[in-house]
This record gives structure tokens, sequence and C-alpha cells, in this order.
């Protein structure tokens, strides 16, 4: 355990020497998050409300799914896929860790240092440009704090499967580009999953991708309180679980398939 | 003619390189594919829950998502320099580029160019084929032309903003992330611009004229009388952007001082 701990410190450290990188990343996620406010204020020009969803309950959830995506959001899909074309997934084989459990980690390392450093400035900077509404109750904060570390699990799971699939594909940025665009739309990232045609919301209901931005960002602006708050918290559990079983399967099939070319 | 000769050198070994990756060819065109249909996802999902959007209808905004695709496509494949810093200034290919007796932005843009991103054209222009048929747009005998100029003054306004951009590296050296927030201001444009404040308005008309590559010029096709001025306009600034950063780029290359041994 303790080496995994280490394993987030060191990413920490190394995102934190770098982190002027960040700055404007915040400027891009503000820029963003300034686009859909105005484009939300035409929508709800004489409505006021969409689907439960005020116009600032829309603005709150546009801000906090955007800055709770730099936490959960990392590139350990692509660093993977780097690793198993320059063959250094080799030496990372023998080492006694398991390397699924350590992109994990970095990932984390990664996120922690995000929350602290783009999320909390960045939320607090659109907060004062666009209008919002914080809750003041504890135990919503308490729900969204654990619900997005699930969201960081299913995302995570999810980067896993696609870094692995480099052993089978060899050259993978196109379907790398392609997870992440569905993700934008299916997670809720881009307009709220209660929005879609009912249909849609039927299919999106057994796919995993609501619990990566929907779920929390929906307990942070209590559109979902008290029991669909917990339900929704249940439903991201249940798929942490469940998408075990195909990374660890794939990882299996993909150590068989490893090619290794001189050493 | 020489210069011809050289695009057409150039399209030539790409092909070569690219048809030997076939499947990763194919994805990538996909992933676009795949892009371009999440925003008219958008488009339509948010249309299921209002009727106007300051009083453009849904067709309408279809329709000029289409347009803001065909320009784009054409930037996208032609000036693919947001990796211009780290890889001719930090590595120093651009000395390479210098020795050579053609103009140095065209070999830059023909080295990087990725014509499969034409593809977005053709998404582009059946996307506007069926909001326009939704409208009952008739085309006229001009209206064929002035596409084609509007088209190629949107795709100006993008490459000139992008190559001054570029240039910023021949003067400070320091990795900069202003290219990628360059590419999500430009998402503006390809909504009304009167749904936004107006400083936002001015900036996106007069500054960073990212309006011309999407409202602006649809408005014309949509019979949106109140815009023609702007319309028209569209190839001005196109070319007036794109000559401001040619300039540029002569005054930063004349300035390059080469990345050191």
């Amino acid at each position: 355990m303790g080496k995994y701990l280490e394993m987030i410190r060191i990413r920490f450290l190394m995102m934190l020497a770098y982190r002027t990188n960040y700055y404007t990343g915040i400027l891009i996620y503000s820029i963003n998050i300034g686009a859909y406010y105005f484009l939300w204020n035409a929508i709800y020009s004489g409505k006021s409300e969409i689907e439960g969803l005020s116009a600032v309950q829309m603005t709150t959830y546009v801000a906090v799914s955007w800055m709770a995506r730099a936490f959960y959001f990392n590139n350990i899909d692509r660093e993977m896929a780097m690793e198993i074309k320059e063959g250094k997934v080799a030496v990372e084989l023998i080492r006694p860790y398991s390397y699924m459990v350590m992109k994990t980690m970095q990932g984390l390392g990664e996120g922690i240092f995000r929350l602290f450093f783009f999320s909390l400035p960045g939320m607090v900077i659109v907060a004062l440009i666009f209008p919002m509404e914080f809750s003041g109750d504890a135990a919503t904060w308490g729900l969204f704090g654990l619900s997005i570390l699930l969201s960081f699990m299913i995302n995570t799971q999810l980067n896993l499967l696609t870094g692995i699939t480099t052993f089978f594909l060899y050259n993978n940025a196109g379907l790398i580009r392609a997870k992440r665009v569905i993700i934008e739309l299916l997670s809720g990232l881009l307009l709220p999953i209660s929005f879609f045609p009912l249909w849609a919301q039927d299919v999106m209901r057994f796919l995993p991708f609501q619990g990566i931005s929907y779920i929390p960002s929906m307990i942070f602006t209590e559109g979902f309180t008290g029991q669909e708050a917990l339900q929704g918290i249940f439903t991201q559990a249940v798929w942490v679980i469940l998408l075990v079983f195909p990374v660890r399967l794939l990882w299996i099939a993909a150590k068989k398939r490893l090619v290794i070319q001189g050493g | 003619m020489f210069y011809v000769t050289m695009f057409f050198q150039y399209i030539g070994q790409y092909m070569k390189t690219r048809l030997e990756y076939r499947t990763d060819l194919v994805v990538e065109i996909f992933s676009d594919l795949l892009s371009q249909a999440i925003n008219l996802v958008f488009i339509l999902v948010v249309f299921g829950h209002t009727d106007l959007l300051n009083g453009w209808t849904r067709d309408e905004i279809i329709f000029i998502y289409g347009f803001f695709l065909v320009p784009y496509a054409l930037f996208s494949a032609f000036f693919n320099i947001w990796d211009f810093n780290e890889r001719y200034i930090v590595k120093g290919e651009l000395d390479r580029i210098l020795t050579r007796p053609v103009h140095s932005l065209f070999q830059v843009i023909l080295e990087r160019m990725e014509l499969e991103s034409l593809f977005g054209a053709c998404t582009g222009l059946i996307v506007m084929f069926y909001a326009g048929s939704r409208l009952g747009l008739e085309l006229s005998w001009y209206d064929p032309i002035l596409f084609l100029l509007f088209v190629l003054g949107g795709a100006l306004v993008y490459a000139g903003i992008f190559v001054m951009l570029a240039c910023i590296s021949f003067w400070a050296d320091a990795r900069t992330s202003i290219m990628p927030m360059m590419y999500n201001i430009g998402n503006y444009g390809r909504y009304p611009v009167d749904i936004y404040n107006k400083a936002i308005r001015f900036i996106l008309t007069w500054i960073l004229p990212f309006a011309f590559v999407g409202v602006y010029p649809a408005a014309f096709f949509l019979g949106r009388e109140e815009w023609y001025s702007y319309s028209f306009l569209t190839p001005v600034i196109g070319l007036l952007f794109f000559f401001l950063s040619v300039l540029v780029w002569n005054k930063g290359v004349q300035k390059y001082s080469g990345a050191g041994n």
C-alpha cells in the first residue's frame, strides 16, 4: 500500500513543478463555461425552468461539470499507449507492483493536484463572473465529494480499457479521441441527461457514462436530493465494481499478446 | 506556377504516407464525424425544449453549424500549425525550412497538412442542404460563387489568427497554451453572435473575428437582411487578417535566430 501512496505523492509533486500550465487551463475552461452560459441563457429566455432546473441552477451545473472534469479527467490512456508503443511496458511488468493500480494511482495524484490548483480556484473565478448558487448543506457537499471520487474511478477504468487496446490495435489515437467525445456527450457534461428524449434516457440509464458527470453535478446543484442522490451514488458504486471485470480480463488477454521487440 | 507543382508534389507524398496506415486513417475520419455528430445532437436536444434561440429557429442554427464546418475543414486541413513552437522553433526544424527556396510559411503549411479533415466539408455541405431544404431556401445562380468567397474568407480568418499566434514563438521562446484557448474561443462563432453580450460580440467581430466563419456569412444564405453588410465583409476581413499575418510572419522570420546547436 505504501508504495502506491508514494506514487500519488510523486505524481502530485511532478504536476506541481509544471503548475504554470494550469493557469491557462483555468482560462480555457472558463471560456467554455462562458460559451455555454450565454447559450443556456438564450435557451432559457422567458422560461423559469426546464426539466426541473432553473437558469441559475443550469449555470451552476455547467460550471461544476467542467471543474469536476478537471479532477476526474486524465490522460493515462494516452500514456499507456505511449509506454506500450515504446516498449517501456516490459520493464513495468517485471517491477513488483500492479501496472493497472500504478496507472490509477498516477491518475489520482494528478487528479488531487488539479482539484486544488485548478478546480477550486477555477470555481471561485467563475462564481465571481457568472451568477451561481451554492448549497449551504454540508450533506450535499459530502455526497458530492463521494460522488466525484466514484466519477474518477469510472472514468479511470474506462481509460485503462482504452489504454489496453493498444496491445491489440498498435495505434489507437483515433479510438482515444472517439472515446473522449462520446464521454463528453453521454456523461452529461454538455447537457444534463434529463434533457434528452425519453428513449435516449432509457438507453443511457444502462450505460456507465452518466456516473462520470451527470450524477455528481446533479447532486451539487441539488437537482438530486435525499433518496435520489443516494441512489445515484449507489449506481456509480455498482459500475465501479462491474467495470473491474472487463479491465482485468482484457489485461490478462493483453499480457498474453505482448510482443517485445529487442531488449 | 512553381508553387502549384510544389503543392501537388507535397500532396502526392502525403497520400503515400497516410495510405500506409489505413485503419488509423479510417478511425480518424470516423472520430471527426463523431464529434460533428455530437455537436448536432446537442443542437437537436436543446431545441427539444425551446422553439427559438433569440429569434433563430432550429434549422437556421443547424444551417449555421453546417456552414461553419466548411471553412473550418479547409482551415484544419491546411493550417495545422498549433504545435509550430515545439516542432519548428524548439527543435530547430525551421533552420531546414529556411535553407530552401520556397516561402517558409508555405512549406510549413504543406508539411503539416491533414487532408482527411476535408471530410468535414462534406459533412458541412450535407448538413446545410438538409437544413436548407427544410427551410425552403432556394439557390440562385450567384449563391455558389458567394458561397466559395465566404468559405475562403472564413478559412482565411481562422488561418490569419492562428498564423499570428504561431508568430509569437519568433519573439517569445516560452511554450504557451494560447493555441488551444483560441480553438475554444473559435467555438463561439458557431452560434448567432446576438446571444452574447456587447463586449463579446465586438471581440468576435473586430478583434478575433470568428463570427465571420459562421453566423455572418451564413446569415446571407438564410436571407437575414439585417446582417447582409457583415456577410459581404467576410472575404475582406479574411484577406485583411491573412495579409496581416503574413506580414507578421515575414518580420518574425527576419528576427528568428535559430535554436542554437
